[in-house]
């Protein structure tokens, strides 16, 4: 990796690069460059999925990390797209918003489903960051304490306090696995 | 109460909820257009200075680059109130003033090409602060605006609007008072609402004369008003809403980032998409205005007002959008809560070269207040006075008035908040904390607490013109049309609701059209707690104007005068007479019924919110820590449940009651740079922080539209602040009067830390 310019106009990849990555289950592969249908060595996970991939429903809001707004899960993990480079993707599977639905009948995911029973939101930018953070975290976790809901929350902001819902929402879930 | 209705006041999910928790749900940046280019700013690094000399060549030059503009490219157009400030103009007034504009094939391109503008400045000395700019003799920011005050008035709200506050005697009633304090107390943290979603437009201009703008605006309507005036009268504007992603206020200030993607979709003849990033939302988009008050205040040893004097300081920054607006309605809202019968209040509308403040959630009267309270509360501690009963008893009740922002007086026509009051104080505790004035609630080692209590009421609820259709068509559907972009409080669901309960046909028959003003009526906006009252009213009279045309048609076929007609799910009935009925259906399917709805302005009702904190302090690190948090007011009927109380928690972001425990706007006081535009520097409060909050919501039938109800979204955050001063001031034990109290601010209270001192000795 260490020829590449990345100077957009002297840009001239010794070989043909590809990164190929799973995104809600369907893989993509893509050459490395800076055509449209390209990846750029410059572009972010949130730039590719929703530029890209046309997945809109990953917000960005800050673009430096600080929000949570852009989260989706790569390989279990709650990430953040924003701060992700798309080409270190190469080989990773990813879970964006659109992904949760249930693939055959569409029916919702019971944190969505939640989310909408406790109106879990207010202008519903952050909301899609949150979700899939709760997902991640009950994934990992399928009984997890109120204050460690908390803590794995704590990475997403939402100026219109939606917090409270959040928690109630999660909970719920929570609870419906007992 | 009796509660007939099949739909409001009940929990029912929000008609995009399902769009929202899916992804699907489409805010502006996630429109796509064919051929977009991407808009950027280059934006001045002086806080004020004259451009000299721009070369753009060698940003013309870099392939992808479509166009390039400054100063010299423009027409003409000027926003503002009054309409002085050029889109762009050969001065720059603050760090972050758009001095060119790109349009390129990629975001990064565009960027690439803004480093490659050079700009030769003259930089001119700046005031960046109100004492700089109202000193004797100070550079102006404008010309045209000597002394660096704004002329006051807005035309918006009539030739009289509202410019301050006369009324009786004041110097009788300083001499009728018991107790006088006096003093300057200020509001001037400048904290941004900041919404999560950035600021921006898309723009398509077809020649030679027309435009559609798609913005982040929740009130697309009076964009297009706003831009027509901008752009000289001579374009003709469409304007389209989408989701947005918050506003609290702010996304009505959008005019700018509108005008940007127009002029550069007009030199392009392509659809050009600016949105602002997360640092230009921070620095060079809407920030509160900042708020000193000079006043004096009398009150008799009973809690009574007789006296308000003084002068309110208004700083907007660079420019004023709404802040005549918001200083009218500001006064207007003082009088609601400080019924007074003496008044002398003036202000001025100060310019600054920093960053332009402007419309925020709490608009003018949350400034005013939490300057206003920390003055009142020296007075109430002299005459050792409960403040939650002196809050309660000057609010206004029935049979009182205030001036509002057109200057006409209003008689109070509502009811009495002071139930809701008095079970919000009774929920909170407000009589066994309440220790006395510099009196901690509670110490425990290092960790205290104190409460305090802040008080807001807006005759906004009514404010300015609302219209819709409704339309009926003949298989039991019916369709709103209306200019409101959803931005969060989940009012269109709402006017769903009303529409449905009027129409009596279920929610899923009954559509919305898109905000866009081609295809709907004129409509404000969503702003000013007015969502419930105005825009419901007019959505109301539509549905009941579209029912009695139905009627009309359908009597003569029933054989009944329409008065005698009713309707439930597609069927029309004489009343009476169960078997006498037509479906809608007999309408047959090449016939709609149209109904016209419009709301009037009415200020004789406002809403009230009362907010009680109990705040912690722990006296070893400074740090304030909200321990409860109660709101108490009451609305009416509620529409919706679970959406007030979502608004109501709303209290506590969005430039609300953390702008008294952390929030705030840092400026370099020498060169007027922002020092942290940004959301790692700018806190916001996260999942780990949350206080205990709990809502009072009372429904007493308030005289407003069918469903007696009126909304108090907007000023949740309001009563806080100053309720939060209050509170650490009684926890310490000495007053705090500036915002927000810091760690900081806190230990060099206590005496343990000198903030003053600098240097060292050997």
């Amino acid at each position: 990796m260490t020829d590449i310019q990345t100077d957009r106009n002297t840009f001239t990849p010794p070989e043909v690069l590809t990164v190929g990555f799973t995104v809600n289950g369907q893989y993509h592969r893509f050459n490395v460059g800076t055509e449209a249908h390209e990846i750029s060595p410059t572009h972010t996970l949130s730039w590719t999925l929703r530029e890209t991939l046309g997945l809109t429903g990953t917000k960005v809001s800050c673009d430096q990390g600080a929000c949570g707004c852009c989260t989706v899960i790569m390989d279990g993990k709650a990430v953040l797209s924003c701060k992700i480079l798309t080409i270190e993707c190469d080989g990773k599977t990813i879970t964006t918003i659109e992904g949760l639905k249930e693939r055959t009948s569409g029916a919702l995911d019971p944190i969505q489903q939640a989310f909408i029973d406790h109106n879990a939101f207010q202008c519903g930018y952050c909301t899609p960051g949150m979700i899939m953070t709760t997902k991640a975290l009950l994934d990992e976790k399928s009984h997890p304490t109120e204050q460690e809901i908390k803590e794995a929350l704590s990475g997403n902001f939402c100026r219109c306090i939606s917090h409270y819902q959040v928690i109630t929402a999660v909970l719920s879930v929570v609870e419906s696995r007992k | 109460m009796d509660d007939t209705y099949r739909y409001i006041g009940k929990p029912i999910p929000r008609r995009d909820a399902a769009a929202i928790v899916t992804g699907a749900a489409v805010f502006l940046d996630d429109l796509r257009f064919d051929n977009l280019l991407h808009g950027k700013v280059l934006r001045s690094p002086h806080a004020h200075a004259r451009i000299n000399r721009i070369d753009k060549s060698k940003a013309e030059a870099l392939p992808g680059v479509k166009a390039v503009l400054t100063w010299e490219d423009i027409p003409d157009w000027r926003g503002g109130t009054p309409r002085t400030v050029r889109v762009l103009d050969e001065k720059v007034r603050y760090v972050g003033d758009a001095t060119a504009l790109v349009a390129a094939t990629t975001p990064e391109i565009a960027e690439e090409a803004l480093d490659l503008i050079e700009v030769d400045y003259k930089v001119l000395p700046a005031v960046i602060d109100m004492d700089s700019a109202l000193k004797p003799g100070a550079p102006l920011v404008y010309d045209e605006f000597p002394g660096n005050i704004v002329p006051g008035g807005t035309i918006i709200y009539g030739p009289n609007c509202l410019k301050g506050v006369e009324r009786g005697d004041v110097a009788k009633g300083f001499a009728e008072a018991d107790v006088i304090t006096e003093g300057t107390f200020g509001y001037e943290n400048i904290p941004n609402a900041l919404p999560p979603e950035s600021v921006g437009a898309v723009a398509q201009w077809e020649e030679p004369d027309k435009v559609t703008v798609w913005a982040t605006s929740q009130a697309p309507y009076m964009d297009k008003v706003t831009l027509f005036h901008v752009f000289n009268r001579q374009v003709e504007i469409r304007s389209i809403g989408n989701h947005v992603g918050g506003s609290f206020g702010t996304k009505i200030m959008c005019w700018q980032v509108q005008a940007y993607a127009v002029l550069l979709s007009r030199a392009t003849g392509r659809p050009v998409k600016v949105v602002f990033t997360k640092e230009e939302h921070l620095a060079a988009f809407t920030l509160r205005v900042a708020s000193r008050l000079q006043a004096k205040v009398g009150i008799k040893n009973d809690g009574t007002l007789t006296a308000i004097q003084g002068t309110w300081y208004v700083d907007t920054g660079y420019y004023s959008f709404t802040t005549q607006a918001q200083v009218a309605v500001g006064s207007g809202e003082l009088m609601i809560m400080a019924q007074c019968p003496n008044w002398d209040l003036k202000n001025f509308i100060v310019t600054t070269n920093r960053n332009a403040s402007g419309s925020t959630r709490g608009f003018g009267g949350q400034e005013l207040k939490s300057s206003f309270i920390p003055l009142l509360s020296l007075a109430m501690e002299k005459a050792d006075l409960d403040p939650f009963e002196v809050l309660k008893k000057n609010f206004v009740k029935p049979g009182g008035g205030y001036f509002w922002r057109d200057g006409e007086w209003y008689d109070y026509r509502g009811i009495d908040y002071s139930k809701a009051m008095d079970t919000g104080a009774e929920r909170f505790g407000w009589k066994e904390k309440w220790k006395g004035w510099l009196k901690p609630t509670s110490v425990d080692g290092p960790k205290r607490t104190g409460i305090g209590v802040g008080v807001h009421g807006n005759a906004d609820i009514g404010e300015d013109a609302a219209e819709a259709y409704v339309q009926i068509d003949y298989n039991g559907t019916a369709t709103i049309f209306l200019c409101v972009a959803e931005h969060g409080t989940g009012q269109k669901s709402n006017y769903v609701r009303m529409a449905a309960e009027v129409l009596q046909i279920p929610l899923d028959r009954i559509a919305m059209s898109p905000a866009d003003s081609l295809v709907t009526p004129f409509e404000f906006g969503p702003v000013g707690s007015r969502g419930t009252y105005a825009i419901g009213s007019a959505v109301i009279n539509a549905a009941e104007d579209a029912k009695q045309k139905l009627f009309d048609l359908f009597a003569p076929k029933l054989g009944a005068d329409p008065e005698d007609l009713e309707t439930a799910d597609g069927v029309v009935t004489v009343k009476g007479h169960p078997e006498k009925s037509l479906k809608w259906r007999a309408l047959g399917n090449d016939r709609t019924v149209l109904g016209y709805g419009r709301f009037e302005s009415d200020f004789t009702l406002c809403n009230c919110m009362m907010s009680f904190v109990e705040a912690g302090v722990d006296t070893e690190t400074g740090k304030v820590s909200l321990e409860s948090v109660v709101l108490a007011t009451d609305v009416g009927r509620i529409i919706d449940p679970l959406g007030i109380e979502g608004q109501l928690n709303g209290c506590i972001g969005s430039a609300g009651i953390d702008t008294a425990v952390f929030e705030e706007t840092i400026l370099n006081p020498s060169s007027g740079h922002m020092l942290n535009p940004n959301l790692i520097d700018y806190k916001w409060r996260t999942f780990e922080e949350l206080p205990p909050i709990e809502h009072v919501v009372l429904e007493t039938p308030i005289p407003s539209h069918r469903f007696n109800a009126v909304g108090v979204g907007e000023i949740s955050t309001a009563p806080g602040p100053s309720a939060v001063l209050m509170a650490v001031s009684n926890a310490v034990g000495t007053w705090f009067h500036e915002y927000p109290v810091t760690p900081q601010k806190v230990l060099k209270a206590l005496g343990k830390i000198d903030t003053e001192r600098r240097g060292g000795s050997r």
